[in-house]
Formats: structure tokens, sequence, C-alpha cells
């Protein structure tokens, strides 16, 4: 049998940057994927299937730049459709605002001038913070312990960019990180349907409703991620986002990674207080020294190393990490082309009319209720690849908020999430119910059956400010090493965070190859 | 069902035993513990300790904290839990043990009953419910708070064995450690071979029902030694002697200590005897083993014997006359050592290198006013008192 400096658990974008990243220092890596085509949330549908299987993600905004680069994603199929994607705020009247350029540099449609300079003002301090965050993202978080072995000349730049902010901004910073979207959107804008879609971008994939505090840090964390290039820029890869998966596939591939498909991990084997192999739940074995988990901390700590070899505190932990997942995922066949009363297609549909209608549809899941109007991201990606007007349609949305813990159990949530769902569409794209010809709706539950997402959150495990940086997933785990030697953790519960991005796995490479002990 | 919402009303609970303990109780002095009352002397605390050490002595056992650990993962999850191997305890054994947290400080002692395959028994000082609780996951196991439903009574002195033959149990071939089974008016009666005092005695396990009976039978049994029922201050004195810890007096318990510097490792309170590396992962095993390969333990705990009759409660240790070196935890005259008896926490190495000679300071309260003793201590072997007869089987007839 081949031999393998590391094993990596979970062939998702985490994992498979991670595996580029080890071989590119010399390891032999093996990467097992239970899903029958690498990628996770990135895995786009067989096109020759003719089925409505679309991926779960459905823009790009968080590719590490590192990552994109490293794998030399453009030299194995990667390309864009589209860079720098328009966001329109949908009204149900046809009066949309369509704001342009990254975080909507500019807006048209009717908006008061008051609230389109203060927009300016707003944006640019948002984007001066993210900015300030960027740096953090490609680092192992420091410990906050003494003799830690912290990256102190690279805590020392970071610390540099934020004193550059000068002690006003510094101050303000400060402030803006434990407040609440809601407020800090009140205090200068008035128009409802700018501050509808800023309030929904911030709590997109989080469990947060707009005026649940810490709202808006997340929304910074976004803002800090790229697409082409471009700082806070929404993108959409040529052939959907399903190219990225392949694209990194073929990426690992090529540079002598071996990738199995289909090749779910039951169990990690620990011997003497090590981790020295998986074994798959087709009773297969693998060993190997170093043993990477791109599956979520939950799942590798708790299912497949298992609490008997862990400490009870830390068992405790784990278990607490948050990880309720609010977002449902709406897949839509359509025989035509929608009409959402004017707006362009081509571009990112938001239905977010304003702050209350978001936070109302958060409460519901507070009762396990579903929400009676749900609000939405919609992209049509056939829009982006030249379809004609009378030729089909797919319409993907990311539809928040789903109960976490429906009180009249899933498939009642579920019917009703669609009913709601589908009602909001309507009002939006009059006409649109009679053009479905297949719907698909994945609740969190889905998610986490399909993907293997703790609770079917995003960021597998919630990405909030009491689970960031060194907090992320929790303490004793932040910088990617485990209690058991030899194991570490690369998914998307590690920082930075979610998104199809691969930095978490990057990071977590990095840290293994500096030889630091797990 | 007992209505849970008014509890409140009753701030402090009686025990099994408490109708025989109160009318023994001629001082009427109680003290709380674990939410019961326990008498802490009846009459006379020196007389107490001496049908402890030379007749025999009954304790009301009742307030001890008691798990009943069960189902087929038991052993595994005490393995994980604590830091002996409980695969080689057998059935119906007791064994003393601890358990630690994650960073490998110690969270309690106690002693551990094994009373079938799968049926185990943790009896301890302090309430570990939830630590317990959340140590089940991925185990096979129920854990269940049994002090209510088990009453406990301690017979400990030389002349025990004697009164529970007297008594209709005969207890010769019962082993140190060992437990044993006899009816007792419709119901059954387990009697171990352990106990606080470091000498002959034993431990009865009966159900509250029949815990005023059992009572009675010991104390007519016993009248021709003169039995005595005994409180908290007696056993108190006998443990020190036999050198045994208690919880929140010799060391301060992890998850209670605010102060970062209270918490101690098995090292520290030398009961690393107990630490088994090999038997697979328990909880705090990896700080545990990095302590021991790094020698990082920063206390010691030691017996010491100290110079004149005052009792060093609470002193401070020095080595020679100024330099801070440790804080004695529990002290007392010893009458059948006759002598200053001390357990201390030590700041290591002084624990081996005190150059200027050990030294405690003694507050000895004389007439309203503390006198300043500054006495010499010297480390010596624990326990102070360990008489043969402890260990002796069958036991001598006394
Ligand atoms: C509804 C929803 C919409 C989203 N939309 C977007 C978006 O538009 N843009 C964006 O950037 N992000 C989006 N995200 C977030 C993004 O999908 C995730 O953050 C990202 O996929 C995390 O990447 P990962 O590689 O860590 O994990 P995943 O993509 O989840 O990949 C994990 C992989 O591990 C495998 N695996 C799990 N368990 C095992 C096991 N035991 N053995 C073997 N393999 C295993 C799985 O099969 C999977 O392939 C969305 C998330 C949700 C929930």
């Amino acid at each position: 049998m081949q031999s393998f400096d590391a094993i990596v658990i979970g062939g998702g974008t985490n994992g498979m940057a991670c595996a580029a990243r080890l071989t590119k220092g010399g390891k032999r890596v093996l990467v097992l994927d239970a899903a029958d085509r690498p990628g996770g949330a990135a895995v786009g549908g067989d096109p020759a299937s003719g089925a409505l299987q679309m991926p779960l993600a459905h823009l790009l905004m968080m590719l590490d730049p590192r990552v994109h680069a490293g794998m030399d994603l453009d030299q194995h199929g990667f390309s864009y459709a589209a860079t720098d994607l328009t966001t329109t705020a949908l009204s149900a009247t046809g009066d949309h605002l369509v704001l342009e350029g990254p975080a909507g540099a500019s807006v048209s449609g009717s908006l008061s001038d008051a609230d389109r300079a203060a927009w300016a003002t707003l944006r640019k301090r948002l984007l001066t913070y993210a900015e300030a965050l960027v740096p953090f993202r490609a680092l192992t978080p420091p410990r906050i312990a003494r003799k830690a072995g912290n990256d102190m000349l690279g805590l020392a730049k970071i610390g540099l960019g934020l004193r550059r902010l000068g002690r006003e901004e510094f101050r303000e910073f400060l402030r803006l990180f434990l407040i609440n979207v809601a407020d800090f959107l009140e205090d200068d804008l008035t128009d409802d349907r700018l501050r509808g879609v800023l309030a929904f971008d911030a709590v997109l994939g989080s469990w947060l409703g707009p005026r649940s505090p810490n709202s808006l840090l997340v929304y910074l964390n976004r803002l800090a991620g790229e697409a082409a290039g471009t700082r806070a820029a929404l993108a959409l890869p040529k052939g959907g986002m399903g190219t990225v998966a392949d694209a990194m596939a073929r990426s690992t591939a090529a540079s002598g990674v071996t990738l199995q498909s289909g090749a779910r991990v039951e169990r990690i084997l620990i011997e003497d207080d090590r981790a020295t192999g998986v074994v798959l739940t087709s009773g297969e074995t693998y060993r190997a020294p170093t043993i990477v988990s791109a599956a979520g901390p939950k799942q590798t700590l708790l299912d497949l190393v298992g609490a008997r070899h862990l400490d009870t505190g830390f068992v405790r932990r784990t278990r607490n990490i948050r990880s309720r997942g609010g977002a449902a995922k709406l897949h839509l066949a359509l025989t035509a082309r929608p009409d959402f009363r004017g707006a362009d297609l081509a571009t990112r549909l938001m239905i977010a009319p304003d702050i209350n209608t978001v936070e109302n549809a958060f409460n519901a899941t507070k009762y396990g209720e579903v929400p009676e109007r749900p609000v939405m991201e919609i992209v049509i990606p056939t829009a982006h690849e030249g379809t004609g007007t009378d030729d089909p349609h797919l319409l993907s949305a990311i539809v928040q908020f789903a109960p976490h813990d429906p009180r009249d159990g899933l498939d009642k949530a579920r019917k009703q999430m669609l009913a709601n769902t589908l009602n909001v569409l309507e009002d939006h794209a009059p006409g649109i119910g009679g053009l479905i010809s297949e719907r698909e709706l994945l609740m969190p539950q889905d998610i986490e059956a399909r993907y293997g997402m703790a609770g079917g959150n995003w960021h597998h495990g919630e990405l909030s400010v009491e689970q960031m940086l060194f907090l992320r997933p929790f303490a004793d785990v932040a910088q990617y090493s485990t209690p058991i030697a030899g194991l570490w953790l690369a998914s998307a519960g590690s920082h930075p965070g979610g998104g199809i991005s691969g930095a978490a796995g990057w990071n977590a490479a990095e840290r293994i190859l500096s030889g630091v002990a797990a | 069902m007992k209505d849970l919402r008014h509890h409140f009303e009753t701030p402090l609970r009686t025990t099994a035993f408490h109708d025989r303990v109160a009318a023994a109780n001629v001082l009427n002095e109680w003290a709380p513990w674990a939410g019961y009352t326990t008498a802490t002397v009846l009459e006379d605390a020196e007389t107490e300790y001496t049908a402890i050490r030379n007749t025999a002595s009954l304790y009301d056992l009742c307030p001890m904290i008691k798990y009943r650990i069960t189902g087929p993962d038991a052993v595994d999850y005490l393995n994980r839990l604590t830091l002996r191997d409980v695969a080689r305890l057998p059935v119906d054994a007791v064994h003393y043990t601890a358990w630690c947290d994650d960073h490998g400080k110690l969270l309690d002692d106690g002693t551990l009953f094994r009373l079938g395959e799968a049926e185990f028994l943790l009896c301890c000082q302090e309430r570990h419910l939830p630590w317990l609780a959340d140590s089940t996951l991925g185990f096979d196991v129920a854990i269940r708070d049994a002090t209510d439903e088990i009453a406990g009574l301690s017979l400990q002195g030389p002349c025990t064995a004697a009164v529970l033959t007297e008594a209709g149990f005969d207890v010769s071939a019962l082993k140190p450690f060992r437990i044993a089974r006899y009816p007792f008016k419709g119901g059954t009666l387990t009697i171990s071979r352990t106990g606080f005092t470091g000498d002959l005695g034993y431990e009865l396990w009966i159900e509250p029902g029949l815990a005023l009976p059992l009572w009675d039978r010991l104390m007519e049994a016993g009248g021709y030694c003169g039995i005595r029922p005994v409180g908290s201050a007696a056993l108190n004195l006998a443990r020190i002697e036999a050198g045994f810890i208690t919880t929140n007096a010799d060391f301060v318990p992890a998850d209670q200590a605010v102060r970062e510097d209270r918490v101690r490792s098995p090292y520290e309170m030398a009961l690393d005897w107990m630490i088994d590396f090999g038997k697979g992962h328990f909880n705090g095993r990896r700080a545990l083993l990095k302590e021991h390969d790094t020698q990082s333990s920063e206390w010691a705990f030691v017996a010491l014997d100290i110079e004149g009759n005052v009792a060093a409660d609470h002193a401070i240790l020095y080595d020679g006359r100024d330099r801070e070196i440790g804080q004695v935890t529990s002290a007392a005259w010893s009458p059948v050592t006759k002598s200053s008896i001390a357990l201390a926490h030590m700041r290591r190495p002084y624990d081996t290198r005190a150059k200027g000679g050990i030294w405690a300071e003694i507050y000895a309260l004389r007439e309203l006013h503390y006198v300043k003793l500054m006495m010499k201590a010297e480390i010596v072997a624990r326990p102070f008192f360990a008489p043969p007869r402890r260990r002796a089987t069958p036991p001598g007839r006394f």
C-alpha cells in the first residue's frame, strides 16, 4: 500500500487547500472525502445529469488569494463569469435600489442626497475597518498565555496597522466591534431598502438578527474578503460555483495529492495518545503520522476522536461550540425567465425590504417557527451565461431564517418555509410560481445531513465575537492543533471561519509545516 | 416524590441516624456538612477520641456524598474519570482514589466501592454531579446521586470486630478494603473494612429505614467495651494522626478555587502513587504526564513533627526565620504519638532542602492575646500512627 505523510479528512475547499499547501511543503497527502465529488459546499451539479443539482454556496467573495495563486486555479479551468457583481435591493413596487461596485460603491435609484452622502461615509469607514482585519485572516491566532510561542513579528505588523487608524478611528473601531448592525445603520441612514440589504448582509449565515449584539462584526469579516483581486467584491465563476471545486480538485491531483471520494471517515485511530490513522465506514484503514480534519471541529472531536480520548472539560467546551444554522437554501428550475419587476437578473437580487423584516424573520426561529416573510439573497446563475429569454433558468436563494429546532417537526417546517418563501418571491416576481418545474428547499438540518456542517451552520460553528480568532472554535484548539498529538483541525470551524475560501485549510497547513508539535 | 420546591424551608436536613445522635448530643453542638446537620462534639471530644483509639466508636456518615455508577461501560468510564486503574479493582473491594480536571489539578479524592461487575459507588466530600454527568458522553453508564438512599455509619476502634461479631455479623474473614453482606431485619447490611481513622474499623451501609435498629443493635453489642457515638472533632484528630487528607481542608478542589495558585496536582498532594499512565486516557493525563516529564510540580505535601504542644493550625512555614516556604493545612496535638503533628503544603524544593531548617510560625491564643511562637519542625513519615492491628486478619479480639 502507498504510504502517506498526512491524511486530510474532508475534501471541501479547506481540505483541498490544506492538502495542496502540505504537498508544496513536501508532504505526500491523501484526501478522503465522503461525497461523490470533492469540493464540499462548492460542488456543483453534474450538468449532464439534468437534475436539479445546485451547489450550496452560490457566490464567491472569500476565496483566499494565497489559495487562488498557490493552487494555480486559473491553470485548472477556473475563470470568472462576473467579477464585482452588482446588488439589487428589490422593491415589491419595482422601485429598486441598485448598488454597484464593491460593497455598493455607487447607488442608483431613488435615494435622497443625504442618504447617499451618509452611505459614502459609512461605507468608507466599514472598508477601513475591514482592511484592518485582513492580515489576521492569514495568521495562526495568537495564544493568550505566557511563553506561548506566538508569531510576534506578524502580530506587531497587525498592531501597527490598527494604530495607523488613528486614535479616534481606533476608538470607533472598538465601539463598532460589538455593536448591532441595526443601531449602526439607523444612526445615519433613513432609506429602508438600503438599511434592509445592509442588515441582511451583516447577518447572512449567522444565527443573529440585525438587532443582536455583535452583528456588525461578521459583516466586517465578509468585507475583508475579496474576489478577483477586489476587496469586498462579489463574483461568480464561469460555469458556476462548481468550477471552483473542480479546479481545486484538478490542481490537487496535478500536484500529486491522492484524492479519494466516497470515503467517509468513521473514526480516527488513536494509539498511545497519538493520531495514527483513520478507519472508513467501509472498514478500510489508512495510516499516517499526521491527520488533519477538514470536517467540522464538533464532528471531528466528538464523533471521529470520541470523548474517551479527551478530558471532560475539553469535551464540554467542544459541545458548547455554538453552531446553529439559520440559513435555508432554495433551488428552483424555471421554465422561462422570471421578471423581478424589471430588475437586472445578472445581479445579486436581495429581498430584505427593511431592518425589521429581517429582525422579524429571525425572531420566529427563537420560537421554533418559520417566518411569515423570510428574507433572501437570490442568484440566477443562468442569467450570467448568456441564456435567452425563453430558455429555462435556475434560481438559487439563501433564505433566512429557518428554525434550528422546528416546533412542529422538520417536515412541516420545510413545507411551510417553502410556501412562505414562494409567496415572498411571487410578490416580487409576479408569475414566478407558474414557471417552476422543479423545486428543492434545504433546511439547516438537511444541510447538516448532506454536507456535515454542524447544525447546518455556514461556518461549521458560528462566527461570532466569542468564537473568533484565538477563541475559534475555542481557546484550547485555536492554533489548529489538538490535545491529540498528530491531529490537526482545518475546516471553516477554525480561524478565520467559513466561505468558499480555503483560508483555514491553508493556515492549518502552514502551521503544520512550521514544525510546531500538535 | 417529595416536592423539591420547598427545599429552602429546610436549609439543613437531618440524617437517618439523627434521632440517636441528637439524643447522645448532650452539648447540642452541630455543624453543617453537605446540606445535613452533623454533630461536632457530643459530650467530650477527648473521651470520644479515646473511644476511637481504645474501644469502639460510632460516627454518622450519612452526609458523605455517594454516587451510584452503573452500566456496561462503568469500568471504562471510571478509568477515564479517576487516576487509578479501576479494572484492577475486584468486585466487593474498595480503593482510595482521586480525580482531576483537564489541567491535572485535583477535584476531589474518595473511595470507590465495586459492588458488582458493572456497579460502583463513589464516595467523596464534595458534590460533582455536573462533572460526573458531563463525563458520561460516549459511555454507556448511568449516574445517580445516592446520598439519600444509603445510610452510612462508621464503626472504628480496636474492639469493632468483636462488637460486630457480638451483634451477629461475623467479620473475622473480612480483609481491609473488602466488602461483605449480611442479612439484617429483612434487609441487607453491607460492611466494608474501611475508615478514616487509620485503625481497625468498618463502614456500614444500610437502607435508611433500618438505620435506627442497626444503631441500637451496635450500641447494645458494644456495651461491654463502652462503645460511644463520636463527633467530627474526635474523628478529625484521628484522621490527622492517620495522615489522611480532607478536601477543602488540605486542598481546594480545582473547580472551587478562585486563586490561581491554590489548585494542586496529585504530585503536589503526594497522591501521585495513584496515577496509572498505562491504563489509557484519563482526565488530566496529558497535563500530568507533562508535569511528570518536566518535573514542574511546584508544591510538595508533607507531614511535620513540630516542637512544643500547641497545635500549629494554619501556621506559615519558613526556611530559616524569614523565607516563606509553606502552609500548614491540618494540625493537632496528637495524644497517641505525644507530639504536635501537622500536614502541610511546602513549596519545592524546600521539602528536601530547607537550609535554615523548617520553622512554623504559630499563634497561640492565651487569654485574648495571640502569642507568636516560632517552632522548629521536621518532616516525618506519614501516617503518624499506624498500628499493625489495622491490617490483621482475622482481627485481634480486644
Ligand atoms: C446555506 C449556505 C449557503 C452558503 N453560501 C455561500 C456562498 O454563497 N459563498 C460562500 O463563500 N460561502 C457560502 N457558504 C459557506 C460555505 O459553504 C462554507 O463556509 C464552506 O463550504 C466551508 O468549507 P469547508 O471546506 O470548511 O467545508 P465544507 O465545504 O462543508 O466541506 C467539508 C467536506 O468534508 C466532507 N466530510 C465531512 N465529514 C466527513 C467524514 N467523516 N469523512 C470524510 N469526509 C467528510 C464533506 O463531504 C465535505 O466535502 C454557505 C453556507 C451555507 C450553509
